[in-house]
């Protein structure tokens, strides 16, 4: 469908963002996937969040592995580089990427085939080198593109469309990425765009690794009764655990709160995620407690959902993202000037003393 | 084809088999015809010996010191590290040539052997070539199996001679490196000044340290000045060969090359023998690249999970803008191979090191071969073809890492520099590295900001704007208008996916053009003709020295031969032309199958029947003598002209 071009001429009437742009100028081209497919609607949060935080589209590079997640990148932000890469590895493209060009706003579209099969090598290594992305996996428990085989994600006695029962265990992207030290961890829903839109303006604000596995239904494999990835089963087993707002620097927290000892954490540009409504106990930034809390959910049956886990950091700069580690210069490596790279013939011949 | 052959008989010629020197009996040990054949005579600056040690007893440095010595003395040397896959207790072996015509690959006929592991004396004693010397440790006895009648044992109680006089046990077998040093230097004439001068130096800030090893070179020259007729009658004279020359190993030059071709990304899997590059490289980046106000990195050095994701961080600070290069060796390779592919169809610049070792699988990680030319050259499934250049030393090493990266840039595709563990990681006597501060990047085809503002019509990533196959290419940002998705799936010439036959196979008969098109501007053969020349000596990489060492040998025996070193893939025209000059090419090469050999075949227009291999693929750098006994599989070579035959009586 990819011939279907998109009209050039949007309606005047559109609303605008500061930067002058509407949401049709963060949009790509028109969506290939099945009609009703769970990433699409993932596609249109990822347009809206960018919209509203006034993001210039060409600052950001979008990457992506294989499967049907690997495609979304061509439906959002046409103004931004993209990378389509290799089955799995989208994050050691994303790693270089941000390596030469730490000035990048990387956003990383990848599945759970994708994540949690062939790629958990590099899933796992990108979270603890913590490099400064948002690493969204569109989950839904199926290979798609090759019809429907289980993925790693599939639960324990989900059954596939053509009645399989899976009875080997799931890998958890959340529980995975609390384990390995990501400071940013949330699970969401592609059809719930107000949790999901709030969750990833904060995560591409939050600085270094941020990781959102979104419940995003295979509407042709893994629709029916028995999936545990369906859009009746995560409807009926939803549980919004926690409510975040993201709230801009220099914006006042103008929610009410319900419950809970409300309370913010501040991210490192000045931005805050308020907590607007968490269970009794439940401390977002403890990351033990997260983890068991998770765990005791999923026993119960539920599809815990929301920012569950964010690493407070006050200080900013002294959390060690992937560039603090390396101890880069400020200024992005691709570019910089080559004068300040080559030592020059003068230095080269004092240090071929040494190997005489 | 025989009678074009001079000096060669047809029947010798007949079937034109490969000379395999690998073959039964043909290893390290086997003491060849040539060159220099005979027991040693009154010899000068031409001499060889070889220390056998036990790995992770500190006889590098020890090794080391006798390298540089001879160095400054101004003969030219190589050593050869020939080292166990471990890390302490096992057999390790130094080999040292010293030539003052040049010639430095790798010899294995040697005078003089050192000794010190009675695991190998066996091996060791056996090696020796008849009329040479032992040196060993004589404070026990040598067992009596391994008497040789044909050599003369030199005993030297250094066991002994290091208990009376140190404390300690580390130290004490430390300084018995240093009392063989002491030894050889007498025994050599090694100019026992330049030794201490050397010591001086290293420990300069250790003055204990430097104390104990002066002392043990005394133990060691003066125990051999009193008991042995010093020097032997091969020894060493100070010479002037090395005024302009440095000893380097090829992967400190090359990462010097990435330093200075402004590289700023490395991204790597630790294997041997390419991890000294990168952590050459890490040390002259810390040198160099730290910004003098805020002592921040002007790199980033990345330790991937594999080589998978080495080569995706590579290729992904490529498209984001960086020079960015990889360091490994044949197997890391096989593993980037998917990445690789990606990098030809997006077209994508990046710079694999392959360092190679002894395949196939693990193989043999401390050994070198030349097994990964054909693998390089169509790395990655589909029609792929990689840009591959071959340096023969570690000054090429340092030259062609720079032009890597040119090229990979000017071409948008990934370039391989294929090295081995030979060039990698052996200390060479090469010409000093020279640097024009005028060299800018060649960063190709890349649309500034300025560019994309100013232009009228859209950006297309993949259409042949100037009809040379090399599309121009954008950052990622830098302007809206540069925007475009690099995919490794079907993309036509605009940059939009493609299932659809035509705008498919435009884009990969394109990319087909591209690479033909570099052929003419990677690095010319090297090649040297001899008047009256029938036959051709073609190889690559590091054959280069027992090659030329043959082409000398030959024509001391009157054969005149024409030398020809190939640097890059896909072959130079010059390569075509000199293939076409001679019914008979001998291709040297190491490795089992004929690789370069295959290469030519596929890729030129020369007969199959007129390339002939001959090849060596035991593990160990190649000799002259493999090309030697190679060539006499095929034809008369005669025998050593008369003035290299001994002339003296063996000692």
């Amino acid at each position: 469908m990819t011939y279907i071009k998109k009209p050039r001429i949007h309606h005047p009437g559109l609303t605008r963002n500061r930067l002058g742009l509407t949401r049709r100028d963060y949009e790509g081209t028109m969506s290939t996937l099945c009609a009703g497919c769970g990433h699409d609607s993932i596609t249109a949060a990822i347009i809206e969040a960018f919209w509203e935080l006034e993001i210039a589209p060409h600052e950001v590079a979008k990457t992506s592995g294989i499967g049907c997640s690997g495609k979304t990148p061509t439906y959002f932000l046409k103004e931004a580089h993209g990378f389509n890469g290799v089955h799995g590895r989208m994050p050691s493209i994303t790693t270089g990427a941000h390596a030469a060009n730490r000035d990048l706003i990387c956003i990383g579209v990848s599945g759970d085939g994708d994540s949690l099969s062939i790629g958990m090598g590099q899933f796992a290594h990108v979270v603890r080198r913590n490099v400064d992305m948002l690493y969204i996996i569109e989950n839904n428990g199926v290979y798609g593109l090759t019809k429907g085989q289980f993925s790693a994600s599939a639960d324990l006695g989900s059954t596939a469309k053509r009645g399989q029962i899976n009875r080997e265990h799931p890998i958890d992207s959340v529980l995975l990425a609390l384990n390995l030290g990501a400071g940013f961890v949330a699970r969401s829903f592609s059809g719930d765009k107000e949790q999901l839109v709030p969750i990833l303006k904060a995560g591409l604000r939050h600085r270094g690794f941020a990781l959102i596995d979104i419940i995003s239904p295979c509407v042709t494999f893994n629709d029916h009764r028995g999936s545990t990835k369906s859009y009746q089963y995560t409807r009926d087993n939803y549980n919004q655990l926690v409510y975040a707002d993201f709230v801009p620097p220099a914006e006042e927290i103008a929610a009410s709160y319900e419950s809970g000892d409300a309370r913010s954490v501040q991210m490192h540009d000045g931005s805050r995620i308020a907590f607007r409504k968490v269970p009794e106990d439940y401390d977002p930034t403890d990351r033990d407690a997260v983890y068991g809390y998770i765990r005791e959910r999923q026993r119960a049956g539920e599809v815990a959902t929301g920012l569950l886990y964010v690493e407070e950091a006050p200080d900013a700069g002294d959390e060690a993202d992937f560039h603090v580690i390396q101890g880069t210069v400020a200024e992005p490596l691709a570019g910089y000037p080559f004068e300040g790279l080559c030592p020059g013939a003068e230095r080269l011949e004092e240090l071929q003393g040494r190997f005489r | 084809m025989s009678e074009s052959v001079p000096g060669a008989s047809g029947a010798a010629l007949g079937g034109f088999a490969s000379a395999d020197a690998t073959a039964p009996g043909a290893g390290a040990g086997d003491i060849p015809a040539s060159p220099n054949g005979g027991p040693p005579a009154h010899r000068i600056n031409d001499l060889a010996f070889k220390i056998g040690t036990v790995n992770g007893t500190g006889s590098a440095s020890a090794n080391g010191l006798l390298r540089s010595a001879i160095f400054r003395m101004g003969i030219p040397v190589s050593g050869k590290n020939l080292f166990p896959s471990n890390i302490q207790g096992l057999p390790t072996w130094y080999e040292i040539r010293a030539n003052g015509k040049g010639h430095t690959a790798r010899t294995a006929r040697f005078d003089l052997t050192v000794a010190m592991n009675p695991a190998t004396y066996k091996r060791d004693i056996e090696e020796v070539t008849t009329g040479g010397w032992v040196l060993h440790d004589s404070s026990w006895p040598l067992p009596r199996d391994l008497n040789r009648d044909d050599v003369t044992f030199l005993g030297v109680p250094l066991a002994k001679m290091t208990v009376d006089n140190f404390q300690g046990s580390r130290v004490r077998i430390l300084m018995k490196n240093i009392c063989y040093v002491g030894a050889l230097a007498a025994l050599l004439r090694i100019d026992l000044d330049i030794v201490r001068g050397l010591l001086n130096e290293t420990f300069a800030a250790k003055a204990k340290l430097l104390d104990a090893n002066q002392l043990a070179i005394d133990l060691g020259y003066d125990y051999a000045m009193k008991h042995f007729d010093c020097p032997l009658p091969v020894h060493l004279e100070p010479m002037d060969g090395n005024r302009d020359s440095i000893v380097i190993d090829g992967n400190t030059a090359a990462a010097l090359g990435c330093v200075y071709a402004g590289a700023t990304v490395a991204a790597w899997y630790p294997i041997t023998p390419s991890t000294s590059l990168v952590d050459a490289f890490t040390a002259f980046c810390h040198q160099f690249r730290k910004d003098p106000e805020t002592g921040k990195n002007r790199f980033a050095i990345i330790q991937a999970e594999d080589e998978l994701a080495a080569a995706g961080m590579v290729i992904g600070a490529a498209w984001a803008g960086a020079r960015a290069f990889t360091s490994t060796s044949g197997a890391g390779l096989s593993l980037m191979s998917e990445f690789i592919g990606l990098a030809y169809y997006a077209e994508i610049p990046s710079v694999f090191f392959d360092v190679q070792r002894v395949g196939p699988s693990t193989g043999m990680p401390t050994r070198t071969q030349q097994g990964d030319i054909q693998f390089a050259a169509y790395a990655s499934h589909g029609d792929t073809r990689h840009v591959v250049i071959f340096p023969a030393n570690p000054h090429e090493c340092f030259e062609m890492a720079v032009e890597a990266f040119d090229l990979a840039e000017r071409f948008q595709t990934p370039v391989f520099v294929l090295t081995d563990l030979d060039i990698g990681m052996n200390d060479w006597v090469v010409p000093k590295l020279e640097w024009d501060d005028s060299y800018r990047p060649d960063r190709g085809k890349v649309l500034t900001a300025e560019e994309l503002e100013e232009a009228t019509g859209p950006f297309h990533r993949y259409l042949d704007v100037d009809g040379d196959g090399i599309p121009w290419r954008t950052l990622p940002g830098v302007h809206p208008k540069g925007a475009y998705l690099t995919r490794g799936s079907g993309h036509d010439r605009y940059g939009n996916y493609t299932e659809d036959s035509e705008p498919y196979a435009d884009v990969l008969a394109r990319v087909g053009r591209k690479i033909d098109g570099a052929a003419q501007h990677l690095p010319a053969p090297e090649i040297r003709l001899a008047e009256g020349a029938g036959i051709g000596l073609v190889t690559i990489g590091g054959c280069r020295g027992a090659v030329l060492e043959a082409v000398d040998e030959l024509a001391e025996r009157g054969i005149a031969a024409n030398y020809m070193r190939v640097r890059a893939f896909p072959f130079h025209p010059d390569v075509e032309t000199f293939l076409a000059g001679h019914d008979v090419n001998f291709v040297v090469e190491q490795n089992r199958d004929g690789q370069l050999r295959k290469l030519l075949i596929a890729e030129t227009q020369a007969m199959k029947e007129s390339l002939v291999s001959i090849l060596y693929y035991g593990g160990y750098p190649m000799s002259c003598h493999h090309v030697m006994d190679g060539l006499a599989a095929h034809m008369d070579i005669g025998s050593p002209a008369a003035a290299a035959q001994p002339s003296g009586v063996a000692p």
